[in-house]
């Protein structure tokens, strides 16, 4: 990978930001209600993992592969904490180049000068209001382990444990966390908010001279401190791009590279509980109010709009897979409703805290249609065995959302706009403009995570082995990789 | 003495548990079972993808009794499970060469 800027300029630059931005925060102290909110947040991702997605995957498999699906998002839930604390949050959310962050905060080095750990504060979207800093790592670390864990629907009953426990911490590593740099990294709104407001209350004169000049300056840093696609002008409020769509392209790699499971088109292969899968997607709804609201980073009307399109998006893509089913199939499924729902959930994270409730169901009117084109239609007729339709719902719903954001942030349709930070205020909507910027998010993600992925499955196959042998398979992976049934009855 | 076997539909167990009984028959063995016949299967989907399910859940029960009920038993069975539609189910008569009551060593007539 090349970098677009030198590892020590990017330091020196993010030195400067620093500096600038600890004379402007000295003092300032967290928000216990923030706080508190984010904490929740924290925990209801983590509820949105396991047992959420594991139930929600697990009901789809059928029973003698139950426990695998289950201790592979157990497992990546468990690998990604570590790995997140040792290094992951430092790569993917200090300064260091467009792509990646350094190691300045690896092993959790993040108290301030002459402080502890407790005491470290990260930005939110507010100048001058901070969250605790330790609540703010452990709140992207549940980010980091669901993305992953989202993958391993698209290779299930067929892949080896050891191959996924492998895949995921290099997964980990070398996509998502520069993925989660190039979008979310960036310089936080305390330097650029001070310098501006210093400028409007400047005498004129002297003064004034020299507040412009370290607002330029302020500026120039502000604007070189973030991640690559960041500076492409892409929104993504809670990670359409960062976890869907990356997660998603990733599965359908994987899925082709170890090929269909045996018997695939012919055996009986239908899901062994839908009702496990009903408590799944449910729970999955619930802690999505975590993922969304919570990454407002606030407890704020910000958050409360996030919730209220999380609601509305999901509840319309639900209804629009139902019905469309219903008219083409002849019969509403439950699986439809609840496969629409998280479609609508997948589609609404990059807009939640951008769109407006009124625009969010259209989103999810649209999503709903189309996830389940990809789904049936275009699986089919590819032939593809995306076994739990990762690309289908999180790759094609994340795509639809990220671009849907990108004309439902327009005021015009109820949008919140965009918050321009060197002018104080909502950046005036171009529709060409903020479309472009989209797309450099999608493409970006696509062909890094594509690309990446095919060589990491590479990889491990050569060290591990990526597949099941065929009796392992036919026998199912419970019992023969973990000595162990699901149901002994 | 004979065996009489019968495939029926699961709802309708009850009610030939009810007509067995009422003519005298009292003990009687259930087996849940798949199969197909006339019938055939049903098509389930699970999101777009079709599987033809060939083997459809059914009842088998199985009572031992003397040979002279046999008709009276068939009656019964064929009275309770009919729902007039396809798919009720078969009755098959097998002859019985011997039976033993386990607590108490009886045989045959005695032990039924």
């Amino acid at each position: 990978m090349t970098f677009k800027r030198p590892y020590s300029a990017g330091l020196a630059a993010f030195a400067v930001g620093l500096l600038a931005a600890s004379s402007a925060y000295a003092e300032a102290t967290v928000n216990k209600g923030d706080n508190a909110w984010m904490m929740t947040s924290t925990v209801l991702v983590l509820l949105m993992t396991i047992p959420g997605l594991a139930l929600f995957y697990g009901g789809l498999v059928r029973s003698k592969n139950m426990l695998s699906v289950l201790a592979q998002v157990f497992y990546t839930v468990c690998i990604v904490t570590i790995i997140w604390v040792l290094y992951g949050y430092s790569l993917a959310f200090t300064g260091g180049s467009d792509f990646i962050g350094g190691f300045s905060k690896a092993f959790l080095k993040i108290a301030p000068e002459g402080k502890t750990i407790l005491d470290a504060q990260a930005a939110t979207f507010t100048a001058d209001v901070n969250i605790t800093e330790l609540i703010y790592i452990c709140f992207q670390m549940t980010f980091a382990a669901i993305t992953p864990a989202l993958i391993v629907g698209a290779f299930a009953e067929r892949m080896k444990f050891a191959a996924v426990a492998l895949f995921v911490p290099l997964w980990v590593t070398l996509i998502y966390l520069p993925i989660a740099h190039m979008v979310w990294y960036w310089a936080g709104p305390d330097a650029i908010s001070a310098a501006l407001k210093a400028v409007e209350t400047a005498a004129d004169g002297a003064a004034k001279t020299a507040a412009q000049a370290a607002f330029e300056t302020a500026k120039t840093a502000f604007s070189d401190d973030g991640g690559w696609i960041f500076k492409k002008g892409a929104i993504d409020f809670a990670g359409g791009t960062v976890v869907h769509i990356n997660a998603g392209i990733a599965g359908l790699v994987g899925a082709i590279l170890i090929g269909k499971r045996t018997g695939y088109g012919k055996d009986l292969m239908a899901p062994h509980s839908l009702t496990m899968t009903m408590i799944g997607a449910s729970l999955l709804w619930v802690g999505w109010f975590g993922f969304n609201a919570g990454s407002n980073l606030e407890a704020s009307g910000g958050a409360a709009l996030a919730m209220t399109n999380s609601f509305v998006a999901t509840a319309a893509a639900a209804l629009a897979w139902m019905f469309a089913e219903w008219i083409i199939k002849g019969h509403p499924s439950l699986l439809g409703a609840l496969s629409g729902a998280v479609a609508g959930l997948v589609a609404v994270t990059p807009a939640a805290g951008f769109a407006g409730p009124m625009g969010a169901i259209v989103l999810g009117l649209v999503v709903g249609v189309v996830c389940l084109f990809f789904c049936t239609v275009i699986k089919n007729a590819l032939g593809y065995d995306d076994a739990l339709d990762v690309f289908g719902v999180h790759c094609v719903g994340g795509i639809v959302g990220a671009l849907g954001t990108g004309i439902l942030v327009n005021p015009a349709l109820g949008g919140t706009g965009v918050m321009d930070y060197t002018i104080g205020k909502i950046a005036e909507y171009d529709l060409v403009a903020q479309m472009t910027s989209q797309f450099w998010g999608v493409c970006t993600t696509l062909v890094w995570s594509g690309v990446g992925s095919a060589i990491l499955f590479k990889v491990v196959d050569v060290i591990v082995g990526l597949r099941a042998t065929v009796e392992v398979e036919r026998e199912g992976l419970d019992i023969t990789e973990h000595t162990e049934r699901a149901y002994n009855m | 003495m004979k065996i009489v076997m019968a495939i029926i539909k699961p709802f309708k167990l009850e009610e030939v548990r009810d007509a067995l009984t009422a003519i005298g028959v009292h003990g009687l063995t259930v087996t849940e079972v798949k199969g197909y016949g006339r019938q055939k299967g049903h098509t389930e989907i699970y999101r777009g993808a079709e599987y033809a399910v060939s083997f459809l859940p059914k009842i088998k029960i199985e009572v031992a009794i003397a040979s002279d009920q046999v008709d009276k038993t068939i009656d019964a069975i064929t009275t309770a499970a009919k729902t007039g539609q396809i798919g009720d189910g078969k009755i098959f008569v097998i002859n019985l060469d011997h039976a033993v009551r386990i607590r108490t060593g009886e045989a045959d007539a005695a032990a039924l």
